[in-house]
């Protein structure tokens, strides 16, 4: 692998690139488009509460009551009851729940007379939303500690040390947007320039030349990497400015970036070489590509849409992408970032795995 | 001295499923050649100089190309060989200068874009998006990523198809000129009187075989039917030609052709005239061309299929 014939191929690649305005506006001003129509349709409607189920045991108690209005008034959780006469795991799994919290039947009498009661707390630690929740648990039990009950700690639960501050909408859609420009920008164009490059005998051309197919490769992924990178600069740049989003900036969005770009950089070749001509190549990418930019928590938090449909998404690489810039921008939950860079970095490698297989500049 | 070969390939098989597209063919091509292969659509020489240039491998047979396997050494060869493809197509939005210094970068040697546009005459549009080329603007910036390298060894591949007369002249000149500086080079084509006029040797190829090889001027000597001589009907003209000189003629609506074999013959069919006060209106004297011996060839095969 050659350097010189890298960077060569990166030149012309670039300018290739940056001459098409169709490709300038997908990656461009595309995203900054959606911000303005996202952002400004659902700005001011904080959508920072977090969704968590609430079983009650002791609903006759009125200190679990208490502590379930208390929950409520941190404005961290939307809270959802569940009948007290269900079995709560089965419940859970019925409905995808990812956080809830069982209060024992024994709570009110117990927190009176100050003896230990266990709250019980569901949760799948990889989606980001749980420890939100986790969190204005914790809170809310802190104070029922110290305000209720001076000798010693009558309530407890699972602690944890998660800091976090109330997300806005925008705060999810900045990520979910560069999720999309990761996501969008090489899949296309990789699907179409390699059907395209087969029909017109362009590889068969290049491998007359003394350019390898991996040098080819790797300057297409550095130049998604690079309008990714900028993209996204511009994204959060716009966002901050704009619409005023918090979002914490973190070096661990880099990660996620070069796996992101690396995947879909990988699949876009897939689909251009498994494709017998340049429509049905467009084809299969508009198959793979729409339902992830939709369904992968690109517009709006998986956590709102139902069940059957978060378990779709949960099959959609994008997913774990979006989720884990998430996890970093929002929640700094990192436990659940690294098992998202763990499972994209895995899905990753099958793809790039497979298009090294079909991905071929000779003819047999 | 007889000079050494550059191409050698003998008994040569390759078939696409049940079709044979080549089916045995041997043959040599000498340093400093321009050599051509001719032959109807589907006849097999794409598929042949596929094998040669080392983007298809050969089912049986041994190729060489500069005493190395093509398909084995294709990287090794790379750098001694120019490839122009048929209907050659670039990156839409670079241009043929970039295209150029792409190439050499990649070939790792010095930009030469400007001697190599001139070369072809491209100097005006080198700054045009390869996309908005004319046809035979497109064709030519192959030819000169095909000289990137300076190759000892050409293969053009129909460079002259869909060209208008006046390009196609200007590649013929560039053909000639690859040939003065030693270079060898393999044209495929389907224009006869190209192949004619700038090739040393000719395979004639049909069906995945060599049907002739040789020089256009021994291949017409040996194929042709000698000079044909057409001029305008009479009846005693007939007469005289049949009768009297025996020779091989037929009528064809107000013409006679005549095979005519001497200069003898042709100078006692103007005397004959002349004694008969025959005011002689059309005459005309031709030898067989490459193309209508390759249009008896084939059609022979055809018969013979």
């Amino acid at each position: 692998m050659k350097l010189k014939n890298i960077i060569a191929d990166l030149k012309v690649y670039s300018r290739n690139y940056m001459r098409s305005t169709t490709a300038i506006f997908f990656v461009f001003i595309f995203p900054l488009i959606l911000m303005l129509l996202f952002g400004s349709i659902f700005s001011g409607s904080s959508s920072s509460a977090v969704p968590l189920y609430v079983q009650n045991m002791d609903s006759s108690g009125n200190m679990s009551n208490t502590f379930i209005n208390t929950l409520n008034s941190t404005h961290f959780v939307d809270i959802t009851m569940i009948p007290d006469n269900v079995n709560i795991q089965t419940y859970i799994s019925q409905h995808s729940i990812t956080a809830a919290l069982v209060i024992p039947a024994n709570f009110t009498s117990s927190y009176l007379q100050g003896k230990q009661v266990n709250l019980i707390y569901y949760n799948n630690p990889a989606v980001s939303t749980s420890s939100v929740a986790q969190q204005a648990i914790s809170v809310t039990v802190q104070l029922f500690n110290s305000h209720f009950a001076q000798k010693n700690q009558t309530i407890a639960l699972v602690s944890a040390s998660v800091t976090t501050h109330a997300a806005n909408y925008i705060d999810f859609l900045i990520p979910g947007l560069i999720g999309l420009v990761i996501l969008t920008s090489p899949m296309f164009s990789m699907t179409y320039i390699v059907s395209s490059y087969k029909k017109d005998k362009i590889f068969r051309q290049l491998s007359l030349t003394p350019l390898t197919k991996s040098e080819w490769f790797l300057s297409k992924f550095i130049w998604y990497l690079i309008i990714s990178a900028l993209s996204a600069i511009m994204i959060i740049t716009v966002g901050v400015l704009l619409f005023h989003s918090s979002l914490s900036l973190s070096l661990y969005m880099i990660p996620f970036l070069v796996v992101g770009v690396f995947m879909f950089t990988s699949l876009g070749v897939l689909a251009g070489s498994i494709s017998r001509s340049e429509e049905s190549a467009s084809v299969i990418g508009n198959i793979i590509t729409f339902p992830m930019m939709f369904l992968s928590g690109t517009f709006f938090p998986i956590a709102i849409m139902p069940g059957w449909l978060q378990s779709v998404a949960h099959v959609l690489p994008l997913y774990y992408i979006i989720d884990g810039l998430n996890s970093v921008t929002i929640y700094s939950n990192y436990r659940s970032a690294l098992l998202d860079l763990v499972v994209s970095i895995a899905v990753a490698a099958v793809i790039f795995a497979l298009t090294v297989l079909k991905f071929s500049w000779k003819e047999q | 001295m007889k000079p050494e070969p550059a191409i050698s390939a003998s008994e040569v098989h390759k078939s696409y499923g049940s079709i044979k597209a080549v089916n045995g063919i041997s043959f040599e091509v000498l340093k400093g050649e321009v050599y051509s292969f001719l032959g109807p659509n589907g006849a097999g020489k794409t598929t042949t100089v596929e094998m040669l240039e080392g983007i298809r491998k050969p089912d049986s047979g041994a190729i060489t190309v500069f005493d190395e396997e093509p398909w084995v050494s294709a990287s090794k060869l790379r750098n001694r060989v120019g490839i122009m493809p048929q209907d050659f197509r670039f990156i839409e939005r670079i241009t043929p200068k970039e295209a150029i210094r792409y190439y050499c970068t990649l070939f790792g040697v010095p930009d030469k874009s400007g001697q190599l546009l001139d070369l072809v005459e491209l100097t005006e549009v080198e700054d045009v998006y390869f996309q908005n080329l004319s046809g035979g603007q497109k064709q030519k910036v192959g030819i000169c990523l095909a000289l990137v390298n300076d190759p000892e060894l050409v293969f053009l591949d129909e460079p002259t198809t869909g060209l208008d007369p006046k390009a196609r002249r200007k590649i013929w000149e560039l053909i000639r000129k690859l040939k003065k500086e030693g270079r060898t080079v393999i044209l495929t084509t389907h224009y006869l009187e190209e192949a004619q006029m700038l090739a040393d040797r000719v395979a004639i190829m049909d069906h995945g075989k060599i049907i002739i090889e040789g020089s256009p001027s021994d291949i017409i000597k040996k194929m042709g039917k000698g000079r044909k001589l057409v001029l305008q009907y009479s009846d005693s003209l007939y007469a005289y030609l049949k009768e009297e000189l025996k020779l091989d003629c037929s009528r064809s609506g107000e013409s006679i052709n005549v095979s005519v074999h001497s200069n003898q013959d042709v100078l006692r069919v103007l005397e004959f005239a002349d004694r008969n006060n025959i005011e002689l209106t059309s005459f005309s004297l031709n030898e067989d061309t490459l193309e209508d011996i390759f249009v008896d060839l084939i059609s022979e095969q055809e018969e013979s299929q």
